[in-house]
């Protein structure tokens, strides 16, 4: 970690081109730590894209990144584990680090998942698997924390205590998390900085200013910001197919 | 006590089933019995290299594996091709330069019988110092890239993402796999060696529920092959590879009984 100013991870205009097609381009964002730091966007936007940037997943990319941790904790996406390997969510809290007994039981009941521990992890539904995966990520309390849609599969008030949790976990552990969600009202009080993503950083703030965002607006529909105050703001470029940015 | 081949084979075979059990779950787990098989398959070539130039067959066939694992990887970044056909590729490849040369070697007496399918006679002193030294560098090694291996057999990115550095593992995993291949050639044969690594893991599947019994049963699995399919070859007079994989393949029979149990009781 550098030492003055507790950055953990910083992208600093990064880009990933593949298949001649720009995943994402020009991101800058930083990760402090105990900051909750949120990509949201559409879907094929980039984020996972630019999470993965973010902890060296991917290596070919342009632009740079200064990463000041080690310890990290990840929360893909998509997981899928294959039939072939009989594993209980006890093996796999132990996956990438050993810990003791008591610290996976710390992390599972964190996230209401202690119940589930001696069961194998292909029996477990959408919603539980999504507890056990952000527990493991969180028992070895990690400095940063990347959580992929750390929610879906979750029920609705199962959602909202989750981000609750994400919170207080982020102020227990005092790391840095960076989180990807798909729907910023839920993840709006809990998130200090918001980026929207469509291929390029479209607007970025706190949840406030971004709900606000005209061009949210057009990403995520009118209803999504309706509960705010409207603040308009005149598009300045679109995208052509290949996501580049065509200034009007 | 090395005096009597039936003791040696014994011995050979035992070595061998205690690396090839933790092995085969990673061949199983990770989906690579096509790749064993070419690996396999390149021996050939490794064993006809050996008699051209006089060398130790292991340390050829070893060298040979690698080469090909190495091409493999190059052809897969290099080429469009699906992983499969080029497995494909080059297991036939290797196998067909192997018998080429082969016939090339007229003067050199030479069992294929016994390279293909193994053979207890032949087993010496030297084998024994080389599956057993072998056997326990390769489980050495093993353990020692067991927690970022198995973690990226799980999910890749998790693991890379948690710096345990998967790429290096693997690499290392796919010389071990050339490895055993070399040590367990003169018991198993070359065409049966995958069977090895994989029935009696098969079995231990139907078995476990975890990721540790699962090596365990493996490595019991195929210490019990080797005993019954080695008296068997002895008594039968049958060549000892084909009669250890079908005990084997008996043990993974009756342990399909077990699953019918529990799914049984579930019910």
């Amino acid at each position: 970690m550098s030492e003055e100013n507790n950055i953990l991870v910083k992208l600093n205009n990064v880009g990933l081109l593949q298949n001649h097609k720009w995943l994402v381009k020009g991101v800058s964002l930083t990760v402090k730590k105990g900051q909750i730091v949120t990509l949201i966007g559409p879907n094929g936007s980039g984020k996972s894209t630019t999470a993965k940037i973010a902890i060296g997943i991917h290596k070919n990319i342009e632009g740079k990144v200064e990463k000041f941790t080690n310890k990290i904790g990840y929360v893909p996406q998509k997981i899928s584990i294959d039939w072939t390997l009989p594993l209980r969510v006890n093996d796999f809290m132990v996956l990438t680090e050993n810990l003791s007994d008591e610290a996976i039981n710390e992390a599972l009941s964190l996230t209401g998942a202690e119940h589930l521990k001696h069961k194998s992890l292909g029996n477990l539904s959408g919603g539980e698997f999504q507890r056990v995966l952000l527990a493991r990520a969180v028992s070895k309390k990690p400095e940063l924390l990347v959580l992929d849609e750390p929610v879906q599969g979750v029920d609705f008030t199962g959602e909202i205590a989750l981000y609750k949790l994400i919170k207080e976990i982020s102020e227990k552990l005092n790391c840095g998390i960076l989180l990807i969600s798909h729907d910023l009202h839920t993840v709006m009080s809990a998130t200090d900085f918001v980026l929207c993503l469509n291929g390029h950083v479209c607007c970025s703030g706190t949840p406030k200013d971004v709900a606000m965002n005209n061009e949210y607006k057009v990403l995520f529909g009118e209803q999504a910001s309706q509960t705010l105050s409207i603040y308009e703001h005149k598009h300045d470029h679109t995208h052509s197919d290949d996501g580049e940015i065509k200034k009007n | 006590m090395f005096d009597d081949f039936f003791i040696r084979a014994l011995v050979a075979g035992i070595g061998v089933a205690f690396v090839t059990g933790p092995l085969g779950c990673f061949v199983v787990w990770r989906r690579l019995s096509y790749f064993g098989d070419t690996l396999a398959h390149s021996a050939l070539l490794g064993v006809t290299m050996a008699l051209a130039f006089e060398i130790n067959i292991a340390i050829s066939i070893f060298i040979i594996s690698s080469v090909i694992a190495i091409i493999l990887v190059k052809l897969e970044k290099n080429t469009n091709l699906p992983g499969d056909a080029l497995l494909g590729l080059l297991a036939h490849s290797a196998l067909a330069v192997g018998l080429v040369v082969i016939g090339f070697l007229s003067f050199i007496r030479f069992d294929v019988m016994g390279l293909l399918f193994g053979d207890i006679l032949a087993v010496n002193v030297d084998d024994l110092i080389i599956i057993w030294g072998g056997g326990v560098i390769i489980l050495i090694v093993l353990k020692l890239i067991w927690k970022p291996l198995f973690a990226s057999t799980v999910n890749y990115e998790l693991a890379e993402a948690e710096g345990l550095n998967p790429d290096r593992a693997k690499a290392i995993f796919t010389i071990l796999m050339a490895a055993i291949i070399a040590i367990s050639i003169k018991i198993v044969g070359l065409l049966l060696i995958t069977g090895m690594l994989i029935i009696p893991t098969a079995m231990a599947r139907n078995l476990s529920d975890t990721p540790r019994k699962m090596v365990v049963y493996s490595i019991l699995g195929g210490l019990l092959s080797v005993l019954i399919g080695l008296f068997s070859s002895l008594e039968f007079n049958t060549p000892s590879g084909p009669s250890i994989i079908a005990a084997a393949l008996l043990l993974f029979i009756i342990s399909l009984f077990k699953i019918k149990q529990t799914i049984q009781l579930k019910n």
